[in-house]
This record gives C-alpha cells, sequence and structure tokens, in this order.
C-alpha cells in the first residue's frame, strides 16, 4: 500500500487508489478526474499539502454561497450611510461584516444600479467574479455564449433573463480581470419599507448581483 | 483574430445555457487545490489563466472548466519543477491498476 493520498472517507465512487476492488469505478471518471488524482496524489506524498487541508479548503469554498452577498446588499438599503461606504470604500464596509478580502489582488468594486443606469458584469477571459461574496460561478457565467455576447448584446443578453429595459436606461457592461471585480448593488423593489434586513436579504438574487437580473419583489420572494 | 480565450464579442449568436450542473468531488478537489497551492505561495490567478490560455484552441474549445484548471494545475506544477511529467505519468498509471 503506498497510495498516500487515502482520503477514500471523502470519496464514496471514486475509485480512489487502492482500496477498491476494481476499475469499475475509474471507468466512470473521466480522463482529467484521474489526472487531477495523480496530481493530488503526488502533493499529498511530497508533504505540499495535506488531504485534510484540501478537504477544508473544499468545505470552505463550499460554505460561500449568495446569501454572504444578499446579506451586504440588504444591509446597504437599509443603511444609506454604509450604502456609501460601501460604493467608496468596499474593502472596509465589507470588512465591518466581516468579509475579509485579500490585501493584494484581486480588489473589488462595488456597482449602483439606478432608475438610470442597469450594470451588466461578464469575464470575457476566463471566469474573475467575487466568490467569496457569491460562491462558486455558475456555469453559464463562464460559458462562451455568454462571454461572447454580453459584451456586443447586452440588452439581448438582459432579455434573454427575463429583464427588458427601457431605452432610457443606460447599460453599461463591466469586464472582470485577475485584478478587480465587481459586484452590482441591485436597485431596492418599491413597497419594501417595511421590511427587515433579513428580509430585504430574501430579495437579493445571486443573479441580481451580476447584473442580470433584478432583485425580486416581495410577492415573488415570498416574503 | 483575438486569441480562443478572448471571447469578448466573438462572433455567436448562440443562446446561453443557463442550467448548473453540480460540481463532481473531483471538480471541487481541483478547485481546493489551487486554493490551497495559492496560500503556500505556489500559484497565482494571474499565472493559472496564463496557463489555461496556453492551451490549445481546439482543447480549449471542448474541454470542460475544470478540465482546463486540471490541466493548467499540471502545467504551473511542471513548470515550477514541484512535479515531473514522468511522476505524473508513473502515478497515473499506477492508479489505474486494478489492486
Amino acid at each position: 500500500m503506498t497510495n498516500p493520498s487515502n482520503h477514500a472517507e471523502n470519496h464514496q465512487d471514486d475509485g480512489h487508489g487502492h482500496d477498491h476492488p476494481g476499475m469499475l469505478a475509474d471507468a466512470e471518471l473521466s480522463y482529467y478526474a484521474r489526472r487531477a488524482r495523480a496530481m493530488e496524489s503526488l502533493l499529498v506524498e511530497k508533504e505540499i499539502c495535506t488531504p485534510g487541508e484540501i478537504q477544508a479548503m473544499v468545505e470552505r469554498i463550499d460554505a460561500r454561497s449568495p446569501a454572504d452577498g444578499a446579506r451586504v446588499v440588504a444591509r446597504a438599503w437599509a443603511d444609506p450611510q454604509y450604502q456609501a461606504r460601501l460604493l467608496s470604500t468596499p474593502e472596509a464596509a465589507l470588512a465591518e461584516l466581516g468579509y475579509t478580502l485579500p490585501e493584494t489582488t484581486p480588489k473589488l468594486a462595488v456597482v449602483e444600479n439606478t432608475a438610470e443606469v442597469h450594470h451588466l458584469v461578464v469575464c470575457t477571459l476566463c471566469s474573475c467574479y467575487p466568490r467569496n461574496l457569491l460562491g462558486r460561478p455558475p456555469d453559464w457565467y463562464k460559458s462562451l455564449a455568454y462571454r461572447s455576447r454580453a459584451v456586443v448584446d447586452p440588452r439581448g443578453v438582459l432579455r434573454e433573463f427575463g429583464l427588458d429595459l427601457p431605452d432610457s436606461v443606460a447599460v453599461r457592461v463591466l469586464d472582470s480581470t485577475a485584478d478587480l471585480r465587481y459586484l452590482v448593488l441591485p436597485r431596492r423593489p418599491a413597497g419594501t419599507e417595511g421590511l427587515t434586513e433579513a428580509e430585504l436579504a430574501e430579495l437579493v438574487t445571486r443573479d441580481s448581483m451580476i447584473g442580470v437580473t433584478e432583485a425580486r419583489t416581495p410577492e415573488r420572494a415570498g416574503v | 483574430m483575438p486569441q480562443v480565450h478572448d471571447r469578448g464579442g466573438w462572433p455567436t449568436e448562440e443562446p446561453i445555457d443557463r442550467e448548473e450542473h453540480i460540481l463532481a468531488d473531483w471538480e471541487r478537489r481541483v478547485d481546493a487545490m489551487h486554493n490551497v497551492l495559492s496560500e503556500k505561495g505556489l500559484r497565482r490567478t494571474d499565472e493559472m489563466r496564463r496557463a489555461i490560455e496556453s492551451l490549445p484552441p481546439e482543447q480549449y474549445e471542448t474541454m470542460s472548466y475544470y478540465e482546463r484548471w486540471t490541466a493548467a494545475l499540471e502545467i504551473l506544477l511542471l513548470e515550477k519543477g514541484v512535479l515531473t511529467a514522468g511522476e505524473i505519468d508513473a502515478r497515473f498509471a499506477e492508479l489505474e491498476r486494478p489492486e
């Protein structure tokens, strides 16, 4: 038994190494999945990292979700002074709520959607995205079609997502980079004056923080 | 003609497929490996993107997202001398073999 990366407890069916009876599970893993397994096994054997570190990171990444970004947006809606800080100094404003951004890059910019201007975020080169506030990006965000079309036909893309903006609203497309990512502060829906911050957060969807949709109305969210 | 990764404005009428897939364990582990190596100073976002962008265009077009990440991980680990191609090939073959 020389397989050093024995973390089969995390993988029920990955055919991981020598603990499994045969090739059946292996055959279900794609070439790249098996390539990744070989690299992980070597990284662990060479003590570059441990299976525990990798598993802990999986769990850390899994724990992030759009609920984090929604909490920030709801605070901004509820507190105009917080909103001003979020737009002008996002790092400090996020730290107030316990979200720390890297000291170097990527930086985060928060952009406000209004009755006059609608922002839409894309990463035409790859998948830059504020993962610490929104979780992992959805498949479509990384898709070749979204990356191609968002910058040349943003209104068409928005219509595809169900948002038909009048010509009076300017559309600004922001292209993320590895150094600068964006969070959209969606417009606060009408008729939400009496809602608590937690109820407001229920209206804030992942897609509204990318700018492909608006926040949900209380009726739609069932708040 | 822009390079294959540089998709902004690339001519296409293709609708955006909004279906999302639940990540497989191996995809989550590749994601995590990149992040663990980042924290150890062994990998940066820029070089990872550059590695992805160096993939042959026909491969880039057909690979899934985390397949590209896996290929980029291998490129970076070889470049940095953390692993050798021979080691990876050998371990890959070893893990293929039944008990």
